[in-house]
């Protein structure tokens, strides 16, 4: 027997083909976010090495790098950033346990489950701005449905004046981010879950494993990657958030809610610093790529989801 | 054959991204002129108002076509820079506010009108409406709204407190303030627009003006952080303490002052003319016929000094954007959106630029024109003359954030007001450097 005249021919061709077809389907979205994005980010990056006031023929002068030098000495942009890290840690702790929660409650099937994971939807599916706008007025001094709520309950005399405590205002812009996101983080792991075998939950519960252990060693290393996912997408936005803080506090009261990005926003169209703005969003990308290498370097067990 | 695939896929691949790069929308094709306008939705005119007057230039003028964009006031600016970034720009005209010019002709934005404006124009509208849009002698925009912030109170609410006129200074306000407080008429007799934008420099101003203060000196250095722009910050946080301004205000824009004066929750509110419209709208308003104008009240130390009133200028102009492919038919739009017949029939929601309906017959015509004119223009022909400028340089966005912020620190007790000017002062300092 001639060993060497048997190749392995059919698998390499199969899994050649197979790389084959799946590059035809990425290819058109490839080409078209490459094409609408890949210009735009060469040139801020380009960009972010001058000093380039925004106008018409305005001159742009070459400064070395200058703008990264200057924000990463600059004492408030630390400021900035450690608000930013705040809200992101508090809001996807926040976003993962209540929508592991949710998760959980959706699986087990109660009365009405449906109707739960189809309501679900409403608060994903709301504009951020219209959803901002909205908690913008719950958390009003003055006439707020929070306040009214307190007043009921009798839990305040007097209505408080929620936005014009620096302290506060965060924590109110979190949680109405919050209240935003969580759908998706619930259905991301909620999906997940479905697709753990029930069998395994049943042996273990054979074997005299409570509820929590069988959560603690069944579910949760199964749902990894689903965590994994949800955990990436939620830290990158939120280190990200904008638009909620544009609509509900404009960066106040005091500067206290003013995140990176928003600090972007300021330093690129009020004050018009094309190249320090375009700085910034390349410190953006750098902080939320670490965060994301991070993340998958603890949490990525490609081995364990075959 | 497969490298030779390979090579072909990527030139595709290229080409195509190339092209999704390059794509420009498709040259504008001949016929009517299509020129678009860019305008705030709050304060002068109404959008609907704006609309009508659109329509009603398009019928005269068949050739042009108006399409108006309404934005908040907040959004103004940046929309104007963004829409400047593409060729043909955005819009071909847009509402210049009066803290802008300096910032706009430095970047090119603006068109040079200087020739354009008819020697009728000059002599017609009020030099101050000029000064807002004249720099180094060159016309940069139409004049079109003349607004400052006025002093309103609830006529009722001092009547049942026992006071029979509004207070003249501040500190008499104050006084008032406490016994309408006192008396269970208001929980916070007064109301501001003191949120970090910037209607908290537009308050702020009026209240450093009445205290014989001052942005800049006659070099050009800021002062505001002397013992007098203190003394007004302090004044401010004190209201607060004391329980007399909503402490919401720290949070509040001027529709939010509007809504609460409306409601009837507050008796004196400071703000632009359209809140006294409104007051008289029942949908709107819960205390129609109830708010009256006074003078915008000095501090005590002001008066002594011979301030006899201050106030803050808000007005705005047209301006024809620089890089428009239609500067005439701009022109045309802007120069009939600002004619005094179109004024005049909209002087309900604006008061006119033209000095000549101040006069003799023509005053009669616009007392008697509305409803609310009989209050509006003697309100607005005493108040005027003493609105103050915000500081005219073109780096003014970020010198206003300075402040902003260091106001808001003040108000939310996180710094002294002295230690938070002086760190604005040097900000302002810092900026006129790098000009």
């Amino acid at each position: 027997m001639n060993l060497s005249v048997v190749k392995p021919k059919k698998r390499n061709s199969l899994s050649r083909q197979d790389t084959r077809t799946a590059w035809l389907f990425i290819a058109p979205s490839l080409i078209i976010i490459l094409g609408v994005a890949l210009w735009p980010i060469l040139s801020t990056f380009f960009l972010s090495f001058f000093n380039a006031p925004s106008g018409l023929n305005q001159p742009r002068i070459f400064n070395w790098g200058r703008n990264y030098i200057d924000l990463l000495a600059d004492p408030a942009f630390w400021q900035t950033i450690s608000r930013t890290a705040y809200f992101t840690i508090v809001s996807v702790v926040l976003e993962l346990l209540a929508g592991l929660g949710i998760a959980q409650l959706i699986h087990s099937r109660p009365l009405g489950w449906k109707f739960l994971r189809f309501s679900l939807i409403i608060p994903w599916a709301v504009p951020t701005i219209v959803s901002g706008a909205m908690w913008r007025w719950i958390y009003s001094g003055d006439f707020g449905a929070l306040n009214g709520l307190l007043m009921q309950l009798g839990l305040i005399k007097h209505y408080i004046p929620f936005l014009t405590k620096p302290e506060l205002a965060m924590n109110l812009v979190i949680l109405a981010d919050f209240w935003h996101v969580v759908p998706l983080v619930a259905l991301i792991l909620q999906a997940a879950l479905a697709g753990i075998p029930v069998e395994l939950d049943e042996a273990a519960e054979v074997d005299g494993a409570n509820a929590w252990q069988r959560f603690w060693n069944i579910r949760l290393p199964m749902l990894r990657g689903a965590i994994l996912v949800a955990l990436i997408i939620r830290t990158v936005e939120a280190f990200r958030v904008f638009d909620i803080v544009y609509i509900i506090t404009s960066g106040g009261p005091a500067s206290s809610t003013i995140t990176i990005s928003y600090l972007t926003y300021l330093t690129t169209f009020p004050y018009g610093k094309l190249g320090a703005g375009a700085a910034l969003s390349f410190l953006i990308s750098i902080f939320t790529l670490t965060l994301a290498i991070i993340y998958i370097r603890f949490l990525y067990r490609p081995e364990e989801n075959q | 054959m497969h490298s030779i695939k390979k090579s072909v896929f990527l030139m595709v691949a290229l080409v195509t991204i190339l092209s999704v790069v390059g794509c420009a929308p498709a040259a504008a094709p001949k016929g009517p002129v299509t020129i678009h306008v860019l305008t705030m939705d709050q304060a002068g005119l109404k959008p609907a108002d704006i609309d009508q007057i659109a329509r009603d230039f398009e019928a005269a003028n068949p050739d042009i076509k108006v399409v108006m964009e309404y934005v908040g006031y907040d959004y103004v600016h940046d929309k104007i820079t963004t829409g400047m970034a593409s060729t043909p720009p955005a819009y071909d005209a847009a509402m210049v506010d009066v803290i802008w010019p300096d910032e706009f002709i430095k970047k090119g934005y603006l068109l040079d009108v200087s020739d354009r404006v008819t020697q009728d124009m000059k002599d017609g509208i009020f030099p101050a409406a000029w000064n807002g849009v004249t720099r180094n002698g060159k016309i940069y925009g139409m004049p079109w709204l003349m607004d400052v912030k006025y002093f309103m109170y609830n006529k009722d609410m001092l009547e049942k407190a026992g006071f029979t006129a509004p207070p003249k200074t501040w500190e008499e306000m104050l006084d008032q303030a406490k016994v309408i407080k006192e008396k269970g008429l208001a929980e916070f007799p007064v109301t501001w627009s003191w949120n970090q934008k910037e209607g908290v420099v537009c308050d702020y101003t009026a209240l450093l003006f009445g205290n014989g203060g001052a942005f800049l000196d006659k070099d050009g250095k800021p002062v505001f952080n002397d013992a007098k722009g203190v003394e007004a910050l302090d004044w401010m946080k004190k209201t607060i303490d004391d329980g007399l301004t909503n402490p919401n205000a720290v949070s509040s824009d001027e529709m939010a002052v509007e809504a609460d004066f409306l409601a009837g929750k507050s008796a004196f509110a400071v703000n632009w003319l359209f809140q006294y419209a409104d007051s008289l709208d029942p949908t709107k308003s819960q205390v129609a016929n109830q708010v009256a104008f006074a003078p915008m009240p000095v501090f005590k130390v002001g008066a002594d000094a011979g301030i006899t009133g201050s106030s803050v200028d808000g007005s705005s102009s047209f301006a024809v954007m620089a890089t428009t492919p239609n500067p005439d038919a701009v022109w045309k739009f802007l120069t009939y959106l600002a004619s005094n017949e179109v004024q005049m029939k909209y002087s309900a929601s604006m008061l006119p630029i033209w000095m000549e309906d101040y006069k003799g017959a023509k005053l009669d015509t616009l007392k008697a024109a509305t409803p609310s004119n009989p209050v509006t223009v003697p309100a607005f022909m005493a108040q005027f003359p003493y609105a103050n400028e915000r500081p005219t340089v073109p780096y003014y966005n970020e010198a206003s954030a300075a402040l902003q912020m260091a106001i808001q620190e003040v108000l939310t007790g996180a710094k002294p007001a002295q230690q938070a000017l002086d760190e604005a002062a040097a900000k302002w300092v810092e900026l006129a450097k790098t000009q």
